[in-house]
């Protein structure tokens, strides 16, 4: 029985196992309790490709990785201070991440024979048992044997007790961070509501779990997270999709529209559609297509009905979507098409993450045909850009890419969420009013260039559109040159006039002008933050800023880059935003890039500065 | 597809129908009367303006919006059964009429046709079968009979040709039927009926593109031939044919069979024609062989089939209403705050 109390500012903890070990469930249920007690929380699933890839090998492993503090945290953390390795297969894939001097919690059980051999360890070798984790603390528990100790007597099979493994091991960590079980225990009763035997059995190896800790010796210290100041407020743990979800329902409230959602699964964009269909009770129409094309022509049918057309997808559904945004914007209906990047080309890496289809959003498609596009940089931001997204599509008449990614769409963290009247009404231009004898005239524009929204039903304002080039104003299918010139001119206008209506690009870290500027967008947010607040910090001449607006990018970029000696721009992929800079600008950015598949750690992101300047 | 009309105060004559933009395709096009019908139909039907809507998708026949006076979307070539289908799940208060090709239907957009089909949404696809590529200028479709000779085909195509209306049945449409450009009479009937149909109507139109496929149905539709070649389907009576209707079709198990009318078959031992019956309905889209010599299965045009099953839009408006009796009309503050929350103080 230990009770010494070490104070922590910060702790991250991986959680890895097999696929089928509740790995996700563990993290997620750890991360509501630290967000409910008053942490800042980051947290960063990381899930294998396969479904159930062969137990026990390192295809297999299922990771979740969560950073806590009583300071704000940005990032799920660059290295892990804690690692528990439900098998050995874990362990080896997971090592590298984890701190020297970290915390290994091994599931004994995990590494009999047969798991080390899955695992890839050879000829008898067992790190458990030789020095190759001698510069980690190593805490061996039979999670396994426990927890069917713990259910002996409950007539359930082996099969079934071994399902709750992960609630032992959760357990132990609520002891250790000295944790209460209540939202945990409150969880059970809505999971398993009418099975009151999961609900006991799951409950008593929870507690068991805890017990263990505070009873077996294996634990020298105990630790203590105390809550963050986060400003005031009233917060709620939010996953990125799920906040892309719900900022959609929020804006067709607000814009009084309804709301209609055509797509086609695919990772990492799914759970938004899982997350909308549960919400019928707000008039969603939730419609599963028959593929990518299927889903946005819908949702194209649904905005000329006088829906909020939506259409979601990642890079290889995009990429089939593509003639229709072309046609999106030739029409100029309101449109929302979210992309949750994943890693390419091609199927590439489904659950991987990535940055690599801005260029796709910003160019891809036959004709000119300028799209604006616009960037979360954080699960909760998921929200209020989404928000945006939807309010330039229907305040400016034109399809609207949101472009996320994997990190932010599954990542959590806390929100101190708006309600209703904090958010900014969405003006809709639709016409109800009956025509006059003259004839309508669709493509007539107002000041900033936005034709109104004319929907069927209403008498006097029958009109055509179409994808073939149309003639000013009347709308009509007109092949003169001189006219395709003015309409491709009026249409990229109108685009770039969405300037007018966004915010200013600030500065999130560091002071207006000095020697580099770390120039991100999307879900490198978290590490620029974290580097550049610690340079800061440290005296260097450094500062951040982070562009959520990329088409039309913000009117003072231009001039905010010019104050800084040197750009630097990191990227999850080779180099997109980049190139975007140079082109505009015409300054020599640098870029600084990873496309592994995973998110920069801060640390790489502060060397990077630090070499730059040499 | 089927829609409830409130009677209009002034009665729309074809022409009210007819858009101000002059119509361009080649003159004697077998859409200029397919046009003129849907326009004269859509009057009498008592429909409208302002909630009709036509979707096209790409080629001739898919300019057919841009001449309608009412509301249109000429979309993408083969995605107006998609572009429609979210159309019409968001306003199911429209009267939607899809406007098709061979090669906009059945090649490229062959996936949202089946779709459609089989979701059966309330509206009417006319799908204007001139067995060619029309607006590219010729090319072989997939309803070309193989060995059609074309500019990508000099040899002859080698693809094996769609059944369209026996495609469109497996993939359970409710209501399938076949009309011609040339006989306006015929093609008014169907197409109100189509409409009054309460689902996906597929109406497969025999149009002739006299430039890249003169000719194609002349079989069927010219004097001299159509009496032994076509088969006139209505509900309710035998299946008799024949320049002077002395040819039946009875059934040998489940194989037709054309018979003379005699004194030893009677028009009571024919087959008789039953819109409900899928089975039968499957046999009759099988025919489909050119008809050659006489006592050769003709081909039929008509009702094939019509069933009634439930229709999508409104089902999934029975569903919101489902959830909103279950869980409340959705409250954003609610659905904001979700269902865990803490107070930092
Ligand atoms: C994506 C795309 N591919 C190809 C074309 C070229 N194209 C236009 S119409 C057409 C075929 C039209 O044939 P059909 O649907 O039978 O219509 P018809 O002209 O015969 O009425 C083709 C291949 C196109 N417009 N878009
Ligand atoms: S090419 Fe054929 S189908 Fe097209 S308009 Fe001319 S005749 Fe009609
Ligand atoms: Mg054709």
């Amino acid at each position: 029985m230990v009770e010494t109390k070490e104070e922590k500012k910060t702790v991250t903890i991986l959680f890895a196992g097999d696929s089928g070990d509740g790995m996700q469930l563990t993290g997620s249920q750890f991360t509501n309790t630290n967000a409910l007690f008053g942490n800042d929380v980051s947290t960063f699933p990381d899930f294998p490709a396969e479904i159930r890839a062969p137990q026990g090998t390192i295809a297999g492993v299922s990771g979740f990785q969560l950073n806590f503090g009583s300071v704000d945290v940005f990032t799920p953390g660059d290295n892990a201070d804690v690692l528990v390795a439900m098998n050995a297969a874990a362990l080896k894939a997971s090592l590298l991440k984890l701190k020297i001097g970290g915390t290994i919690i091994v599931n004994l059980s995990g590494f009999d024979k047969k798991n080390l051999r899955l695992a890839g360890f050879l000829n008898d070798e067992n790190p458990l048992t030789d020095s190759s984790l001698g510069k980690y603390r190593v805490l061996e528990m039979d999670v396994t044997k426990l927890t069917r100790a713990c259910l002996a007597d409950t007539g359930m099979t082996v099969k079934h007790i071994d399902r709750s493994k992960n609630m032992f091991v959760l357990g132990v960590l609520y002891w250790m961070y000295n944790r209460k079980l209540d939202t945990t225990l409150d969880f059970f009763k809505v999971k398993f509501k009418g099975k009151q035997d999961l609900i006991d059995a799951n409950t008593k190896v929870l507690t068991a779990g805890y017990y263990f800790g505070d009873t077996s010796e294996i634990f020298t210290s105990r630790y203590e997270v105390k809550p963050a100041p986060l400003s005031k407020g009233v917060y709620r743990n939010i996953m990125g999709n799920q906040a892309t979800a719900i900022g959609l329902i929020a804006a067709v409230r607000k814009a009084n529209l309804d709301l209609f959602y055509g797509s086609y699964p695919i990772t990492p964009a799914s759970d938004i559609l899982h997350e909308l269909a549960k919400h019928k009770n707000f008039g969603v129409k939730t419609y599963q297509a028959e593929d990518e094309i299927a889903a946005i022509c819908a949702a194209i049918g649904a905005s000329f009905g006088g829906h909020l057309g939506v259409t979601t997808s990642s890079g290889p559904g995009i990429a089939l979507k593509g003639e229709a945004l072309g046609y999106a914007a030739i029409l100029e209906l309101p449109l929302v098409v979210i992309n949750v990047q994943r890693g390419g080309p091609s199927t590439g890496l489904p659950t991987k993450t990535e940055q690599s289809d801005l260029m796709q959003a910003l160019y891809g498609r036959n004709g000119e045909a300028p799209i604006p596009v616009v960037a979360p940089c954080t699960p909760s931001d998921c929200f209020d850009v989404i928000y945006e997204a939807a309010r330039i599509a229907i305040e400016h008449m034109t399809p609207v890419f949101f472009l996320s990614d994997g990190y932010i769409a599954n990542g959590s963290e806390p929100w101190k969420f708006p309600v209703s009247t904090d958010l900014v009404p969405i003006k809709v231009k639709k016409l109800s009013a009956e025509g006059d004898d003259e004839k309508y005239r669709p493509y007539v524009r107002n000041d900033k260039l936005v034709r109104d929204w004319a929907i069927p039903g209403v008498k006097g304002l029958e009109h055509r559109i179409g994808g073939l080039e149309k003639e000013n104003e009347t709308g009509n299918v007109s092949y003169d040159p001189a006219n395709h010139e003015l309409m491709v001119k009026l249409r990229a206008k109108k685009v770039v006039n969405i300037s007018d209506t966004i915010p200013d690009q600030n500065i999130e870290i560091g002071e207006n002008s000095g020697k580099v500027l770390v120039l991100g967008w999307g879900s490198t947010f978290g590490a620029s933050k974290t580097a550049v607040t610690e340079l800061v910090k440290d005296g260097v001449e450094v500062s951040q800023a982070h562009v959520r607006y990329l088409n039309p990018l913000p009117k003072n970029l231009r001039d905010l880059i010019s104050r800084f000696d040197k750009v630097l721009v990191p990227e999850i992929n080779d180099g997109q935003f980049v190139k975007l800079i140079r082109d505009k600008y015409l300054v020599d950015a640098i870029p600084f890039n990873k496309i592994m598949g995973i998110p920069f750690s801060s640390q790489e992101i502060k060397e990077k500065v630090l070499e730059i300047l040499g | 597809m089927s829609i409830e009309m409130e009677n209009p105060e002034v009665k729309l004559s074809g022409k009210d129908f007819a858009s101000d933009q002059e119509v361009k395709w080649c003159p004697g096009c077998g859409d200029y009367s397919i046009l003129k019908q849907v326009q004269s139909t859509l009057a009498d039907i008592g429909v409208k303006r302002e909630d009709t809507v036509f979707v096209s998708g790409i080629g001739c026949s898919s300019r057919f919006p841009y001449y309608m006076n009412t509301y249109g979307v000429h979309s993408l070539h083969g995605r107006a059964t998609a572009l429609a289908s979210g159309l019409k799940t968001a306003r199911p208060d429209l009267n939607t009429w899809i406007v098709t090709g061979d090669g906009d239907a059945l090649s490229i957009g062959g996936n949202h046709l089946i779709h459609l089909l089989r979701r059966n949404l309330n509206v009417n696809i006319l799908l204007f079968n001139n067995e060619i590529y029309g607006l590219t200028k010729g090319q072989y479709s997939p309803a070309s009979p193989k060995g059609t000779i074309t500019k990508s085909s000099p040899m002859g195509s080698l693809d094996h040709s769609f059944n369209p209306l026996a495609l469109c049945l497996g993939a359970d449409s409710t209501f399938i039927a076949r009309s011609m450009d040339r006989d306006p009479k015929h093609l008014r009937a169907i197409l109100a009926e189509a409409n009054n149909h309460l689902g996906t109507s597929m109406v497969e139109i025999y149009q002739n593109c006299n430039v890249f496929n003169d000719g194609a149905f002349f079989t069927f539709t010219e004097k001299a031939t159509k009496g032994n070649t076509t088969l006139q389907l209505k509900h309710g009576q035998p299946l008799i044919f024949g320049d002077n209707g002395d040819l039946g079709i009875k059934l040998d198990g489940f194989k037709p069979v054309v018979v003379a009318l005699d004194e030893s078959i009677s028009p009571d031992d024919l087959w008789v024609h039953d819109e409900s019956d899928q089975v039968k309905a499957g046999i009759l889209t099988r025919f489909f062989d050119t008809p050659s010599a006489e006592m050769t299965l003709p081909r039929p045009f008509g009702v094939f089939y019509k069933e009634s099953r439930s229709v999508y839009e409104e089902d999934v408006a029975i569903q919101i209403n489902q959830a909103i009796k279950i869980k409340g009309e959705g409250d954003l503050n609610s659905l904001l705050a979700g269902a865990n929350t803490w107070e930092v103080i």
